[in-house]
Parts: C-alpha cells; sequence; structure tokens
C-alpha cells in the first residue's frame, strides 16, 4: 500500500482516527495502567553499518601511516618505489603508477567499480622533501583516458589536465617536476568528465615536507571521501579512506602525550564542503600545510573539495576520542571513527 | 438461396461431413505431437541458452526490491522485503534517514527471486515523523521507502477482530442499512419519478465502477512485473462479471417459474446489486484493513462522516428495482446484510492477511460485479428499447446524472 493517493489516504485516515479512537477506549477501559508507548525506546540504539569488510586487498588502516609504498614487503616495494640521492642533498624519487578498473568495497558488503591508481581507493600516498625530484611513470591500463594532475608547482606540460594530456588505455606517460611547495597537497585524475573520474576514486595524497624537518610526530593521511553508489550525483557513502565506519571498528592507536600530525584533505564530490571535528580536545590547524605559523586552533575544520589541512596536536587523556564531519548526515553514513589513546609503554 | 433448399442442404451437412474413422492412437498422437515438440524446442532454448547470447557481457545488473509492507513496533522498523528482479540481490546495508542502522534479515540478506524477507531495524522512530528507509544492495543500487506519517502498528490480535468489525459496520453496513430506509418513500413514486431513481442508481454505480477500476490499476501497477496487475485485475472482473450473470439468469428462471407472469423480479435485481456493491465493499474493507495494519493511519475524525454519506446512496441503489414489489422487513434486511457485511469481511483479512496481489484481485471483482449490475439495471430500465432513446428521456438523464454527481460531490468532501 505504499502507492495511496491522496484521496484514499485521507479517507483511510478518517478510519484510521476513528479505529484508533475506539482502540484508545478500549485500552483505557480495558487494560488498566498497560502504558502503550507508541514511540520505540531509544536505548536500543544501533547505528553504524553491519558486518564486516574484507580487508585482504585494502586496509585503511596500514593506508594510514604509509607513504611512497611503505607498506610492501621490501621486494614489492622495490617494483613501485625508488629513491636515489642526488649531488645537491636531494633525492630523485621514481614512482610506477598504475591506472586500473577495481572493484573496491565501501561499506561492509557493498562494492563499487572504482577507478582506481594502483588498484586501491585513495591511491598511494606519495611523500617527498622541499626540492626533491619526482619523476612517475603512469601506465593507463583501466577502459578510460587517464591522467595524473598534481597540485603543486610545475610546467604546464606536466599539468595532466589538457585534452593532449589525456593517456589513453594502453598508452603511459612521465610526469616529472620538483616538489615544490613544501605542504598537504593531493593528486587526482583531470580527465572528461571530471567529477566522474575524481568520484570514481583517483585521487591521493601528495605531501612535500620542508627543507626543515617538522618536529617528530606520529604522521597520518585522511582522506575524506565519498561514493555515489546509484550514480544520482548524491553520495550514498562517506568516509575517510573510503571504508565506511573503519576507524570505529578499528580505532587508531595513538600514544598519550606523543605530538599526532593529521594531513587532511577533501575530495568529497556532489557536497560543497566537508569538515573534521574531534571529540575532547582541540588541535593547531596549518591550512594546506604551507606555513610553520598556526593559522586557527579549533577542533572543527572545513574544508572546501580540493582543500587540505595539516591539524596538529598532543592527546592529553588515554581513552577513546571520536571524530568525525560535523556534518551529522555525512557521520551517520560513514564519515565516523575513533582515536584510541593508550599510555606510552614504558621499556625498563 | 431459397430458404428450403437451405434447410434441405443443413440437413444433408451430417451426412455429407462424415469424417472417415480415425483410430484413436493416431487421434492421440496427432494431438500430442505438436506439444512433445514444443517441449523439445523450449528444451533446446534452455540448452542453449538462447537469451545469454544477446547479452552484452558488460551490461550492468538489473536488480529490483521493493518494501511490501512495514510495520512500526517498539523494538523498531519491520520491512518485508520482496525481490522483483530475476537475479539474486543482497541487502547490504541499510540506511533510516540518512544513518547507516544495524538490522537482522529473517531468513536472511541475500535474496533468490521473487523471495522476499523480513527486516528488523532497531531504529528509534518517533511518532507523527516521517521516516525514509533505504536499502543498498551489494551492488550499490539504492530503493528507497518512504514512511509518511509513523503510527505504532498495533499489535493484530483477537481484541483487534472486533475493532475491525466496528470499522466495517461503520462503513459498510449502517450507510447501507440507512439508505434501505427510503424505501417507503420509493413506494409513492410514479413511473417517471421511479425510472429517475434507478437511472440514478446507474449514476452512482457507474462513479463506483470508474473508482473501483482507478484504484485497481493504481494498485496493479505497484505489483512486481511477474504478477501482471492489470491482467490479474482484468481477469478477476471478468470472473466476477459473468459468475453475477450465470446467477442471475438463474436466479430469474427460477423466480419464473414460480411466478405467473414470467417477468423477471425486482428482487432479483436487487439481490445482484447488493452482491455487487457487496463485493465492492469488500475490496474498500481490505483496503481500511490494511491500512490500518500497515499503520498508514492518521488523523481526521470529520472524514468519516462524509464516507458514511458517500455509501449511504448504496443503500437506495439496492432497493430501487423493487419499488412496485412488497418485500418483508426480513428481505430488506438480509439485501443491506449481503450489501454491508462483506466491508467487515474485507477490513479483517486486510488487517490480519494482507497481501497486494490479493488486494487487485478484490477490487477486480468488485469492479466486474458493479459493471454486471449496471447492465441488469439498464436492461430492465429499457425493456428492449433502443438503450440510446431511453437514456435521453428526461428523468433518466437526469438520474443518471444525478447519481454521478452526488457520488462526485461526497467524494470531494472527504478531501
Amino acid at each position: 500500500m505504499n502507492s495511496l493517493t491522496r484521496r484514499s489516504w485521507i479517507r483511510l485516515a478518517g478510519f484510521g482516527t476513528a479505529a484508533a479512537g475506539l482502540l484508545r477506549s478500549a485500552t483505557v477501559k480495558g487494560a488498566q495502567g498497560a502504558a502503550h508507548t507508541p514511540t520505540m525506546e531509544h536505548a536500543a540504539h544501533a547505528m553504524g553499518p553491519i558486518g564486516t569488510a574484507d580487508l585482504s586487498r585494502f586496509n585503511p588502516s596500514d593506508f594510514l601511516r604509509a607513504s611512497n609504498f611503505s607498506n610492501l614487503p621490501p621486494a614489492d616495494r622495490s617494483r613501485h618505489y625508488k629513491e636515489t640521492a642526488r649531488p645537491d642533498g636531494t633525492t630523485l624519487r621514481e614512482y610506477e603508477i598504475v591506472a586500473l578498473d577495481r572493484e573496491i568495497e565501501i561499506a561492509p558488503g557493498v562494492f563499487f567499480p572504482a577507478w582506481t591508481f594502483n588498484g586501491q581507493v585513495p591511491g598511494p600516498t606519495i611523500r617527498a622533501r622541499q626540492g626533491d625530484r619526482v619523476r612517475i611513470n603512469f601506465l593507463n591500463q583501466g577502459s578510460h583516458p587517464h591522467t595524473m594532475h598534481f597540485h603543486g608547482w610545475h610546467p604546464p606540460a606536466m599539468d595532466g589536465s589538457l585534452p593532449e594530456h589525456q593517456v589513453p588505455p594502453g598508452g603511459s606517460f612521465l610526469y616529472e617536476f620538483d616538489a615544490e611547495p613544501f605542504g598537504t597537497h593531493l593528486y587526482h585524475c583531470h580527465a572528461a568528465p571530471l567529477k566522474r573520474h575524481i568520484h570514481k576514486g583517483m585521487y591521493g595524497a601528495f605531501i612535500v615536507d620542508p627543507k626543515d624537518a617538522r618536529a617528530e610526530a606520529d604522521e597520518m593521511v585522511m582522506i575524506m571521501n565519498g561514493f555515489d553508489t546509484d550514480f544520482d550525483s548524491d553520495n550514498e557513502v562517506y568516509a575517510v579512506n573510503t571504508l565506511a565506519n573503519h576507524y570505529m571498528t578499528h580505532p587508531i592507536r595513538v600514544e598519550v602525550g606523543r605530538p599526532v600530525r593529521m594531513h587532511v584533505i577533501n575530495v568529497t564530490e556532489f557536497d560543497l564542503i566537508n569538515s573534521l571535528h574531534l571529540h575532547g580536545m582541540f588541535f593547531d590547524v596549518y591550512r594546506t600545510g604551507t606555513r610553520t605559523t598556526v593559522d586557527d586552533h579549533t577542533d572543527t575544520v572545513m574544508l572546501c573539495q580540493g582543500e587540505r589541512a595539516v591539524l596538529e596536536t598532543t592527546f592529553r587523556y588515554p581513552g577513546k576520542f571520536m571524530f568525525h564531519a560535523h556534518q551529522s548526515e555525512f557521520a551517520e553514513l560513514g564519515w565516523m571513527g575513533m582515536f584510541e589513546a593508550v599510555e606510552p609503554r614504558r621499556d625498563t | 438461396m431459397i430458404p428450403d433448399q437451405a434447410a434441405g442442404a443443413v440437413r444433408d451437412m451430417p451426412v455429407q461431413a462424415a469424417p472417415p474413422p480415425v483410430s484413436s492412437a493416431r487421434l492421440w498422437i496427432a494431438i500430442l505431437l505438436p506439444i512433445v515438440l514444443l517441449a523439445g524446442v523450449m528444451a533446446l532454448i534452455v540448452q542453449f541458452d538462447v537469451a545469454e547470447r544477446f547479452r552484452d557481457p558488460a551490461a550492468p545488473p538489473t536488480e529490483l526490491v521493493s518494501v511490501q509492507r512495514v510495520l512500526l513496533k517498539p523494538e523498531g522498523i519491520v520491512a518485508t522485503v520482496l525481490n522483483e528482479s530475476p537475479q539474486t540481490v543482497t541487502i547490504a546495508q541499510v540506511v533510516v534517514d540518512d544513518a547507516y542502522w544495524q538490522f537482522t534479515a529473517d531468513p536472511g540478506a541475500t535474496l533468490a527471486p521473487l523471495r522476499s524477507t523480513t527486516l528488523l531495524i532497531p531504529y528509534p522512530w518517533v511518532a507523527g515523523d516521517a521516516h525514509t528507509i533505504n536499502l543498498l544492495l551489494s551492488t550499490g543500487a539504492k530503493f528507497t521507502y518512504v514512511i509518511p506519517v509513523a503510527l505504532a502498528t498495533p499489535e493484530i490480535d483477537g481484541r483487534n477482530l472486533w475493532l475491525f468489525t466496528l470499522v466495517g459496520v461503520f462503513v459498510g453496513v449502517i450507510p447501507v442499512a440507512l439508505g434501505l430506509l427510503w424505501f417507503p418513500v420509493l413506494r409513492g413514486l410514479g413511473r417517471g419519478a421511479l425510472d429517475g431513481v434507478l437511472a440514478f442508481t446507474v449514476g452512482l454505480l457507474a462513479f463506483l465502477l470508474l473508482d473501483g477500476t482507478l484504484e485497481a490499476l493504481e494498485s496493479a501497477d505497484s505489483l512486481p512485473g511477474a504478477y501482471q496487475g492489470v491482467a490479474l485485475f482484468a481477469l478477476a472482473a471478468a470472473a466476477a462479471y459473468a459468475l453475477l450473470e450465470i446467477i442471475g439468469a438463474w436466479l430469474s428462471k427460477r423466480r419464473a417459474s414460480l411466478r405467473a407472469d414470467g417477468t423477471a423480479s425486482g428482487w432479483v435485481l436487487a439481490l445482484m446489486i447488493a452482491v455487487g456493491i457487496g463485493l465492492h465493499n469488500f475490496g474498500e474493507g481490505l483496503a481500511i484493513g490494511s491500512a490500518f495494519a500497515l499503520g498508514e493511519a492518521a488523523f481526521g475524525t470529520l472524514l468519516i462522516l462524509g464516507f458514511t454519506l458517500h455509501n449511504a446512496t448504496e443503500g437506495l441503489a439496492i432497493i430501487s428495482p423493487m419499488a412496485k414489489e412488497r418485500p418483508s422487513v426480513w428481505t430488506l434486511i438480509k439485501l443491506g446484510l449481503i450489501g454491508g457485511l462483506p466491508t467487515i469481511a474485507g477490513a479483517w483479512i486486510g488487517g490480519l492477511v494482507y497481501s497486494r496481489p490479493l488486494a487487485v484481485a478484490f477490487l477486480g471483482l468488485g469492479v466486474g460485479a458493479i459493471a454486471q449490475v449496471v447492465v441488469q439495471i439498464v436492461r430492465q430500465m429499457t425493456f428492449g428499447r433502443p438503450v440510446r432513446a431511453r437514456l435521453l428521456e428526461t428523468p433518466i438523464a437526469v438520474g443518471l446524472f444525478a447519481g454521478f454527481v452526488v457520488m462526485y460531490v461526497t467524494g470531494v468532501i472527504l478531501l
């Protein structure tokens, strides 16, 4: 009866009222004190997606702290990444990145036909020091033309955005540029239609460390993303690092007293902004991470699509601290996670 | 051709057309051969998977699931979900009001074609609010169901049976009985006025015919394709029409044998109308009971008055063919019960064992029955004269129009 007409619905509503009235009077007369609660009790909350995802192909917990394929065993890593010291003290960093069509799991049991860099969403984190030479051999093994478009200083030929920059299926391209400026950046496919190529999963973090290294910290990459599974230009799943609610079921372990540095990047499609809110504490905000002066001290940061920030804080108390988009809708559609702060291990 | 020759030819026919003797074995082969060949062709189609050869391997899957009914219980939302697609689907996640929510599925979240499952979603729904349920399949396909106004679904138990009964009495029995009270007035009417009243009845029924058909087609539209809702409706309507036609003929014959003048009595027609209206009211009761059970019932006490008015005319329709007879009070009561009681039965069935295909079939029965009754009354009014000429006579034309308008206006009150 989900398609009652307005007339029939209201007609029935009339009977419903009469019937409900009768029911009420019957209740009052018949069952004394048998209180009928018409609304469900809130004690039985059971929020969040159900089931568990297969983490064997992509584990957001491993992705979190990985860069330059550091999560791979050395033999595998060397096939994708090589670094060579240069006379001027900088490093030549050579990567092999492959565009692949790949079905990925974005919430337990929900699969998405993604376009990926190296079979994962987000793509591998590329990290260099300011002034390093970055050389990327990009192979397109997907079914559509793709590119790699980096945010950063580079000549126009390396921009991966114009029609002549498109790498056709089966083709390849060598991107080469110096890592500038320092900060937290991103790369993404810039083939047309842009919106589809991005929301299908073609993006990743590009982090450039300053020449004078930042203070030691527990560093992590958080890419805020979303997935439109039914192609209605509205996301069904929101997350950091792809898998809905992953860090709720697998909290991020941090140490009390040790600085934490989060590289937060927003690549969410269809929604104008996204945000990160951390419970029970505050953090320093370095917008785009391109300066060493603090821009803000807050517990909620808002980012436009493509915008990013470096967040620094130190956990004061042990225990669980929730973090999520402060757009409640995004939070309840998967963009929600947990830090678990533990006392540092005292090795005797 | 001269008639005599024609008659002769007909007489000779059996001799000329006598078929050559056929052995029974041959006859059976002749009957069965095409069937066997047909089975063989079907086996070939399956063997070579003909359809599969046309399918593009890259074509996306075509899942289709629908929420059949939703109950709002203290422990959460209970949704019955049907897989309407020709392939197996898995409900991976449930989203209520844009939030992922835990759920359990009985017998499971993976559904073969035309199988259903019952989801229990412990969502803290809010009385009086609207809620949106999204089912996210493993492929990412999303299906939406909206609860327009959340109200606790009453537990269906024995206590509710009398409640449905009471609703049925209000909606069906009382209005029809009130209509029957016009009988003394009808008896005092002249021939022309009586024609007008009969025509008025036809107008009323024509409206119900239209109303029931639209309602049924709309319900039919919401059925899974495999149920062929419109065909189901047409089948039920045709069955009811034919059945009433046969019963009417039988009753008329039986009565005529008892009566000296040999005419079909007004009582038979009145009975037919009562049965037709009863079937119609059964469909109405079904809708009421199910809406009540599904929790799709909200506030608006005044509306029941409008509907009582709407249905009172049905009593008038039943008695109008009997104006020139002397039925006993008991006969009138019987007719009233035939017309009104099915509302109660419908409300019970709708409330206890609601099924959408069943609802479409019953609406079809009602429409078929009413169509037959309309034809029956028109037959009686015209007595073999051309229908068009008769319908253009002033009292009849006015009656027809008035009947339709009264139903329309009392229907408007319901809004």
